[in-house]
């Protein structure tokens, strides 16, 4: 798989790591009641989905950023590549 | 029909006019008492032991395509019991157990070949390791031999020794390990369940379920709703697609194991060997060739097919432990989907929705596990009660804490 970078552009599968379901990033409130199911939830369940799926991967041998890949599972095509860090922001996650 | 030598050598004597199919090819009734989705290994093996064990006579196995066209077709075929974990061990020694009867049983030829299995060490700590394990094989009463170097060699005599970063320090040997061949157990079970009256369905895929006040009352399928008073999913490597129809999200991922076969040579491979610094295992088939694999491609898929890096990896790995192996030429390759869990080990166990029962999560390991698997799961589906040796195969294990994770991932499917 070639991975299209936002900022280095087409790299190779290879130099990332996978990490999972793009959901990950909406880690949920510790503090809040009821935490404990919502955390079971967040840590153990997933979607895992056979078509589209948004997940996280990590340029771990080249800029060492986070992106969100949205990738066919039955395919492996990759239909968009996006920073985690905007995706996040949009989310209003992340300054 | 049951098969036998005079058998063969009779019709060897009559033009052969004598064999009929191995199982039936019924429709299916509007009504079962239970209705086992999935004929690949595990849930023709539930099948079997339900109608010869648990005296079921009323099942029904649905399969969308044919039987055995999924991972039990797709596997390297290795049967072994070196689990180290009190909630794994006896399951996986019981399922060996089953493996060692399992063509007496079924009257059919599953190939079962105990040439062992040797898990090689390669420091120190890893022999620390694999004592640790050993000692846990034997005291649930599997068979388990620590080898140094020199045994190893003895054996082995072609393996990289000295190879200056992973050196072979020796070995974990489980001599009841072996092969077996993995099509012939689809074929062996789903004969032997159509013998005891189970109606076997393929090219029927269930498409729902109907549900009401909690309970499940049958499936709707391709070849129209067929009810039934339990239902057992057996399907992993797409457990996710077939449970979120009933409305679960489950602890699993599927992701993508490829596996090898080289072209055919005269014997070069005596047994079953794991490369322990990297991840490669190897056997050579009856046919001659070298079968062999690594880890999973390490993203979600339901492709059946994987990238090109981890075959390159899969490749350094064979190399850097059997060097020769460089001289041999790949024939074919091919990949599989595996129900990861969140803690490398299975589920057996009924869901929130009466009726419902579900059986998955196997991750690379299925294979091995079909006996105690089929009879586990048969064994719930008939009692209500969850087998001795499968208890711990809870669905609510991750909520409660109580993971069984051999390789001390965490919940991160692709490393288990």
């Amino acid at each position: 798989m070639i991975i299209n970078h936002p900022l280095l552009g087409p790299c190779d599968a290879q130099e990332f790591t996978y990490l999972g379901d793009a959901r990950l990033i909406d880690r949920p409130d510790g503090m809040a009641d009821g935490a404990e199911d919502v955390f079971y939830d967040y840590a153990y369940l997933r979607d895992n989905p056979a078509g589209q799926h948004r997940e996280l991967w990590f340029h771990e041998a080249g800029d060492r950023s986070w992106l969100v890949i949205t990738r066919n599972t039955l395919t492996h095509e990759i239909i968009s590549v996006e920073l985690a860090r905007d995706v996040a922001r949009k989310q209003g996650r992340s300054l | 029909m049951r098969y036998s030598g005079f058998k063969i050598l009779k019709e060897a004597l009559s033009g052969h006019k004598g064999w009929t199919p191995a199982w039936r090819d019924p429709d299916p009734r509007p009504q079962y008492d239970i209705v086992i989705i999935g004929g690949g290994g595990h849930g023709l093996a539930t099948a079997y032991y339900l109608a010869r064990q648990f005296r079921q006579c009323n099942v029904a196995v649905l399969e969308k395509g044919w039987i055995g066209g999924g991972n039990v077709g797709r596997n390297t075929t290795i049967i072994r019991s070196n689990y180290l974990l009190d909630g794994n061990e006896p399951f996986y020694e019981f399922s060996l157990k089953l493996w060692e009867g399992l063509e007496q049983d079924l009257n059919y030829n599953a190939m079962v070949s105990q040439r062992g299995i040797l898990n090689l060490i390669h420091s120190d700590a890893q022999r620390d390791a694999f004592m640790r394990r050993g000692n846990g094989m034997i005291l649930h009463g599997a068979d388990a031999e620590l080898l140094g170097a020199d045994q190893v060699r003895r054996e082995y005599p072609f393996l990289n020794f000295d190879n200056a970063r992973f050196p072979i320090k020796g070995g974990l040997a489980q001599r009841r390990g072996g092969t077996v061949r993995h099509d012939a157990v689809a074929w062996g079970y789903a004969r032997g369940a159509d013998s005891h009256g189970v109606d076997i369905i393929q090219n029927c895929e269930v498409t729902g379920f109907r549900i009401e006040n909690g309970h499940c009352k049958g499936v709707e399928t391709s070849r129209g709703f067929i009810r039934a008073a339990k239902v057992g999913v057996a399907v992993a490597g797409n457990s996710s697609r077939v449970m979120a129809q009933a409305g679960m999200r489950l602890p699993i991922e599927s992701h993508v194991l490829q596996a090898f076969v080289s072209e055919g040579l005269k014997p070069v491979l005596p047994g079953v060997i794991t490369f322990g610094a990297g991840h490669f295992y190897c056997s050579q088939s009856d046919k001659g060739g070298l079968v062999f694999g690594g880890d999973i491609d390490g993203y979600n898929s339901y492709a059946q097919r994987g990238n090109l890096p981890v075959i390159e990896d899969v490749a350094e790995g064979g190399m850097a432990l059997f060097p020769g192996l460089g001289r041999v030429r790949l024939l074919r390759m091919w990949g599989g989907i595996m129900d990861m869990s969140m803690d490398g080990s299975p589920i057996i166990d009924r869901t929130h929705i009466q009726g419902l029962y579900f059986n998955g999560g196997w991750c690379y390991g299925g294979f091995k596990a079909t006996p105690a698997s089929g009879w586990c799961f048969a064994h719930l589906l008939a009692t209500d009660t969850p087998h001795d040796v499968a208890k711990a195969y809870r669905f609510d294990r991750f909520r409660r804490g109580r993971m069984i994770d051999e390789k001390g991932m965490g919940a991160q499917p692709n490393l288990h």
